[in-house]
């Protein structure tokens, strides 16, 4: 029972040190700063769909390929200061929408990836999203693009944000509940 | 506040009903040049230049009112919120919707009202984008056979009433500014006056007159800049010292500010022929954060009064100078000519005067002459805690220390919130009773002010705000006024936010509508509830009534919620963030589950 003991401690020191260091190198990751902005041909606005429609037969959706930006919690504080800095709260509060939709729910008019995201803001939409093509740093509008993402959960909790600098509205992005995205089009 | 019986949220405070009711007001009138006898039509959303929203019909009454039925329903086909009033002439009804602007006339003469033709103005769909509280539209105006309305994307435009053909359309301003037309016209001499919104934009406010026949802008006076551009000239009379000085609009801002400083003008205009001027109020500084904007950001906040022929002001008064609170001052102007006095004066001792009466955002009811611009008394109509009065020699508000915002802070429990005690929902008046049927909110605020930053097109605020229910946790609240005694007669407490505005007859009732969709008739003497329908969506027009056709007494509303207090429901909004739609989604998180989108026409009448 004690020998049985022992090694339990042994194997529990070992797994706990294996998990610390983990954490360590996960957290010295999710800082880590990007100071080069991604070549702006790594996407063209022009390959995102809008529709999940397609014609013939099925590709794979579009989409997706850029996640690891929001992988990082230096992107997402970026695009959450940004964010406000930008007037995005302006139209979408702080997620629970006002002059634009909610941000924080499940429902996304023009798609869920951060690609259809990034599109939206610099494209901008018919009914009143305006364009910020040449307005915001390409960078910025990954990250912006990113923490949009987290307001309903779908960034990893490690790299979300845990607190907000203003107000307390609602829990910080980093304890949303996953809202599964419903790309709708009412 | 949730899970209230429905027959329990309309209780009736009667809070000073005496024995003087009855003979006490008929000393209080509308001036007849303003508010002329009925001819059973419907022509401007106040309906008169008084602005009293009373009609003289009286075949619906308070004896009989509660076998009103339902006579026809029109869908508009849209499910943003609805707050323009009908209009009625001559046996046609006309409604202007939300965006898109859909102009409809219905032919009353026929059975049904069909649709006797419909005009599309098409306006941008950008123009959505910088609407700050939902897309609404406030109504049309009625003159010389012609309809006047205004389209979201800053177009005013004139349509024959009788073909729906376009006669004119006159662009005014600029989405890319943030700027965007919700008012309803009012048509003085021959002139159409349209004012901008935008004010949580950064736009810089004005007021313009088009000439009725072609068009053409006979003036604009701006509310912000140089006096040249204010219109302030010669003319110019104010009663206070402290509205009075060279080019205020530039002086009283930092530099430059004025150039997007607000200053919008959404809401009423008044009109007296007598003195030939108009009234009408200036909207919030930009940003709502005010440590933006030292000063006391003239022309803001304040009411005007202005020959129609020029648009040269003859006097102002700023009601809150440096606004705080996104204090509109853009509420209806009720014209009344009353004895005024000192509380307890005898009645011989009060002369009559020429007022203008204002249920103002900040809580208080003003009565300000309107021949001089000299406030006459301010009298709290509901809870407030920001501010301790208003000082009559002087025209200054006392702002309440504890309650003024600070950038970084949250400023808690700030008592009437951003919207206001009452917000653009107008009032009506009835020279029967004497009384102003207020409908208004009990709603107060968080505020912690931030910084904003200026991007044309975009909300320039900088201000996180919640609200939720003022003491008592009723959230709405139908208060009479008497003006003469200074006080509510009687109150009736309803749990949502009002955001409709108020109808009285000559039959003696009283209609308003509320956000959960019930449309009521109360008692104009007493409160007392006489009818009630549910409508399918909640309420946030203004009820109006007319003569049809067949001599019979008909009342109309639209329903269809939305505005910046339905704005959770025609946004489709997440209640989980109290800051949602500007804070407005902390009072109302539960309207969502008590009403649904959707616009619609009913028409009301007696079997």
């Amino acid at each position: 029972m004690s020998s049985r003991c022992h090694d339990c401690v042994g194997v529990a020191l070992a797994l706990g040190l294996a998990v610390a260091m983990a954490a360590l190198t996960a957290s010295c990751e999710r800082e880590e700063r990007d100071t080069k902005a991604p070549p702006e041909s790594q996407i063209s606005v022009s390959s995102v769909a809008l529709s999940p429609l397609q014609p013939g037969e099925a590709s794979a959706p579009p989409g997706g390929s850029h996640r690891s930006i929001e992988e990082n919690a230096f992107n997402l504080a970026q695009g959450k200061q940004l964010y406000t800095w930008f007037n995005c709260s302006g139209c979408h509060a702080h997620g629970g929408g006002d002059i634009g939709p909610a941000l924080m729910d499940d429902q996304w008019l023009y798609g869920s990836e951060i690609e259809n995201v990034y599109a939206t803001i610099v494209q901008g939409r018919p009914n009143g999203m305006p364009s910020f093509r040449n307005r915001i740093p390409d960078q910025q509008v990954w990250q912006i693009a990113a923490y949009v993402r987290s307001m309903s959960g779908l960034t990893p909790a490690t790299a979300s944000p845990s607190r907000s600098d203003e107000m307390q509205n609602k829990p910080a992005e980093q304890s949303m509940p996953r809202q599964e995205p419903k790309d709708t089009h009412p | 506040m949730r899970g209230k019986p429905v027959w329990s949220i309309g209780l009736i405070a009667m809070l000073m009903v005496g024995a003087g009711v009855a003979k006490a007001q008929v000393t209080v009138t509308a001036p007849a040049s303003a508010a002329p006898a009925d001819d059973g039509n419907w022509v401007m959303p106040a309906k008169n230049y008084a602005s009293t929203r009373y009609s003289e019909l009286d075949q619906i009454n308070s004896q009989n009112v509660s076998g009103l039925r339902v006579e026809f329903t029109f869908s508009t086909g849209l499910v943003r919120g609805h707050e323009a009033a009908p209009l009625v002439a001559d046996g046609t009804m006309y409604i202007v919707t939300p965006f898109p602007n859909y102009v409809f006339a219905l032919d009353l003469t026929k059975p049904g009202a069909p649709v006797k033709w419909k005009y599309e103005p098409k306006p941008v769909s950008a123009a959505q984008g910088v609407a700050c509280c939902d897309f609404v539209n406030r109504g049309a105006a009625l003159a010389d056979g012609r309809l006047f309305f205004n389209t979201l994307d800053n177009r005013t435009i004139a349509l024959d009433a009788a073909s729906g053909a376009e006669l004119w359309k006159t662009s005014l301003g600029d989405i890319n500014k943030g700027e965007t037309m919700t008012m309803a016209p009012l048509v003085v001499k021959g002139k159409v006056l349209v004012g901008n919104s935008g004010g949580e934009f950064g736009v810089r406010g004005w007021l313009t007159a088009l000439d009725a026949a072609s068009g053409k802008i006979a003036w604009r006076a701006w509310h912000t800049g140089p006096d040249s551009d204010v219109l302030i000239g010669p003319d110019y009379q104010p009663f206070y010292d402290k509205e009075k000085g060279k080019d205020l609009g530039v002086a009283t801002w930092p530099p430059n500010q004025w150039e997007i400083g607000g200053g919008t003008a959404w809401g009423w205009i008044s009109y007296d022929p007598d003195v030939n001027l108009i009234y009408y109020g200036t909207a919030n500084p930009g940003p709502w954060n005010p440590e933006q904007r030292p000063g006391d950001n003239k022309w803001t906040g304040g009411i005007f009064a202005r020959n129609p022929d020029t648009g040269q002001a003859r006097w102002f008064y700023q009601v809150v100078p440096h606004d705080l609170y996104d204090h509109d001052g853009i509420n209806e102007l009720i014209l009344l000519d009353m004895p005024v006095g000192a509380p307890g004066d005898a009645p011989g001792n009060r002369q009559t005067r020429k007022v203008l009466v204002r249920p103002e955002r900040n809580g208080y009811v003003y009565v300000i002459d309107r021949t001089s611009g000299e406030v006459l008394s301010a009298d709290p109509f509901a809870y407030i805690n920001s501010t301790a009065g208003v000082d009559l020699k002087t025209g200054d508000i006392h702002y309440v220390d504890a309650k003024q915002p600070v950038m970084g802070q949250v400023v808690r429990d700030i008592c009437p919130t951003a919207p206001g005690a009452k917000d653009w929902n107008p009032s009506a008046f009835s020279p029967r009773t004497g009384l102003i049927y207020i409908p208004h909110m009990n709603v107060c605020m968080d505020w912690e002010s931030q910084e904003a930053n200026y991007i044309a097109g975009t909300p320039y605020v900088g201000a996180n705000v919640r609200m939720f229910a003022g003491p008592g946790g009723n959230r709405g609240e139908l208060s009479a006024w008497d003006p003469v005694k200074r006080a509510k007669a009687w109150s009736i407490k309803e749990d949502l936010p009002l955001w409709s505005g108020a109808l009285a007859t000559a039959g003696d009732v009283v209609f308003y509508g509320t956000m959960e969709g019930w449309f009521k008739a109360v008692d104009a003497r007493s409160g007392a509830e006489l009818w009630r329908f549910k409508a399918g969506s909640g309420i946030i027009g203004q009820p109006i009534t007319y003569r049809g056709p067949d001599g019979r007494q008909y009342v109309a509303v639209l329903s269809g919620v939305g505005g910046w207090a339905g704005a959770v429901v025609a946004g489709d909004l997440d209640t989980r963030d109290p800051t949602a739609a500007k804070g407005f989604a902390g009072a109302v998180p539960d309207l969502k589950e008590r009403t649904n989108k959707g616009g619609m026409l009913y028409v009301f009448a007696l079997p």
